[in-house]
């Protein structure tokens, strides 16, 4: 289940795009990766789903998926914040790590859900992507990383804020090995995530639309004069300001991974 | 500009009768010294009592009180010479971070900190302390010119958030502080922070990836100001004090749960009731951490430095 921006139901056979309303036929819509055949907008995907479009056949294996989030400071509506995630989105943290084959190529690879607590990064989040880190550069694997994040998750406090430095520190031992990192921001990649390793990579790529920012659109616009352009803290916004590198439309995503790898990659590198 | 805060009031009273009372002793030449004495007991019984029982919220107005030292105090007060560079070499000078070359009990080094400004024109020009990108990157400036010539690094902590306006965005407010944070996790000199004020989430750890975190007493350190949290978390920013005894934001809070490493007393009253004293306690405990830290080879420092963050977090691990 997805909340804001989804694509409602109406039925079994037709979806209703959430941007433009038109009415879609599932099949075709799903054939298309969640993107609307009228206006474009590129609907969320799940964590799971995003690996398995993205990644071989059957090349997939989930790292790390015995992390559990823990209630270190019993912070208020947390545990039942956790219950909730966890039913709306079928998983058990906000992200998935693993390694498979892209184009042939061995890689790490990790998917945020937004569905779960906002993608939010507490301890889980923060421990399973500096583990893909650190796999990548001690099995001199690329890494590559979707973003789906409203930052860091309140309810684990200042911990959470350590987060930003532990997968910060993680990066450099990747840049240490010669490794690539790519990442792709989707809809949203925000403040916490975006100020700490996500913005971190060699090549960032970024969904149409997407969501791309700091802070909130109101703090944001209560900070400044004047008013904020119309595309503030869109993807496009950031590449106009040359915070990410392309602007690719989700079925291009995989081609344009597997040409990075190709242009980065040792050519001694490891393929399946 | 003159605050008081609810739990201070009868302290600010007693002071002020002290410096009534001092006066018209001074102008009639009479002595009332026993009196005077009588009310400083008075007010330091008082100070004992209110200073026990702090809550988290007072310790959040304490740390953003607009008399508590800033940056450039403690540097003025600890350091026995100091000459400020400026600029991130890219177009801009953030005035919100300053940053120099400092002579420190025998060791030469590089200080970055935040810096407020203590009347509203200087807090305008240091955007109340708010960095820009700018800020960030003319940090990292200094703390490659800190690895260039092996000097140890230390960071003064005191900022309420990274300037969250549209133009910081523009800029990269978020890559800036990735980068700088990534840029201390680099350094094979020793570095230790400290959190002189507020630790005002992204804005703070991009400045406290060191070897040694340090806090005052009274300082905070919060993934989210407490007025952020209460509108999420009970729809009511009035409720941020509920929310600051929800995050554990104090340095007490902060030391038991292993995320700084010591926490530095301050005067009874607070940093801003004695300075001095205040800068002179930073100054000891910033030196023994530097003796400690200079006893290790450049790349075990940079190895400390991982595995401190590396082993944060709490989590469970399924069956």
């Amino acid at each position: 289940m997805q909340r804001r921006g989804a694509a409602q139901a109406n039925s079994e056979q037709w979806v209703q795009c959430a941007k433009c309303k038109k009415i879609l036929f599932r099949p075709d819509f799903e054939r298309a990766m969640r993107v609307c055949s009228h206006c474009g907008h590129h609907h969320r995907l799940r964590a799971r789903e995003r690996i398995l479009l993205t990644v071989d056949p059957n090349s997939f294996e989930e790292t790390d998926a015995d992390l559990r989030p823990a209630d270190p400071l019993s912070f208020p509506e947390y545990a039942d914040k956790l219950r909730k995630g966890a039913a709306a989105s079928g998983e058990t943290e906000a992200i998935i790590t693993g390694v498979a084959a892209l184009s042939g190529y061995e890689i790490v690879i990790g998917a945020m859900d937004f569905g779960f607590m906002g993608g939010s990064m507490g301890s889980v989040v923060g421990e399973k992507v500096a583990r893909c880190f650190e796999r990548g550069a001690e099995r001199r694997l690329p890494v590559i990383l979707f973003c789906a994040s409203g930052g860091a998750r309140m309810q684990e406090g200042l911990i959470s804020l350590m987060q930003m430095a532990k997968t910060t520190a993680a990066v450099s031992r990747l840049h240490r090995a010669g490794m690539p990192y790519l990442a792709v921001f989707t809809d949203p990649t925000m403040a916490g995530v975006l100020a700490s390793f996500a913005s971190l990579a060699d090549v960032i790529l970024a969904e149409p639309s997407a969501l791309v920012g700091f802070a909130g659109q109101r703090v944001a616009a209560q900070a400044s004069p004047g008013k904020p352009p119309a595309n503030f803290q869109t993807a496009e916004f950031q590449h106009e300001h040359g915070m990410i590198d392309l602007i690719v439309p989700r079925r291009q995503i995989r081609p344009t991974l597997a040409y990075l790898l190709e242009m980065l990659l040792p050519v001694e590198a490891r393929t399946r | 500009m003159m605050t008081i805060f609810d739990f201070e009031k009868p302290i600010n009273e007693l002071e002020s009768a002290i410096a009534e009372l001092r006066q018209l002793a001074a102008e009639k030449g009479l002595d009332r010294s026993r009196e005077i004495a009588e009310l400083e007991a008075q007010r330091e019984r008082l100070l004992k009592q209110i200073f026990a029982h702090l809550r988290p919220w007072d310790k959040v107005l304490l740390a953003r009180h607009p008399k508590r030292p800033y940056a450039l105090d403690y540097i003025r007060l600890m350091c026995e010479q100091f000459l400020e560079l400026h600029g991130d070499r890219l177009g801009f000078n953030d005035p919100a971070i300053v940053g120099g070359l400092a002579k420190l009990g025998g060791y030469k080094l590089v200080i970055v900190g935040q810096q407020k400004g203590r009347d509203l024109k200087e807090r305008q020009k240091r955007n109340f302390g708010m960095a820009k990108p700018e800020g960030y990157r003319k940090a990292m400036r200094l703390f490659r010119l800190a690895e260039k010539f092996r000097l140890p690094v230390l960071t003064l902590v005191d900022t309420p958030a990274a300037d969250p306006g549209v133009e910081s965005e523009a800029r990269g407010i978020s890559e800036s502080i990735a980068q700088s944070m990534l840029t201390m996790f680099e350094l094979t000199v020793p570095t230790v922070a400290v959190i002189l004020g507020e630790g005002g989430s992204g804005g703070a750890i991009a400045l406290a990836a060191a070897n040694r975190v340090l806090m005052l007493e009274h300082a905070i350190y919060s993934v989210i100001p407490p007025e952020g949290c209460a509108a999420i978390l009970y729809r009511d920013p009035n409720k941020a004090p509920q929310a600051a005894d929800a995050l554990q934001l104090t340095a007490d809070s902060a030391l038991q749960l292993g995320l700084i490493d010591l926490v530095i007393p301050e005067p009874l009253g607070a940093a801003h009731r004695d300075p001095q004293t205040t800068a002179l306690s930073v100054r000891s405990a910033v030196l023994q951490q530097l003796d400690e830290l200079s006893r290790l080879e450049p790349d075990a420092l940079r190895e400390q430095r991982y595995q401190r963050f590396r082993h944060i977090g709490v989590y469970e691990v399924a069956q």
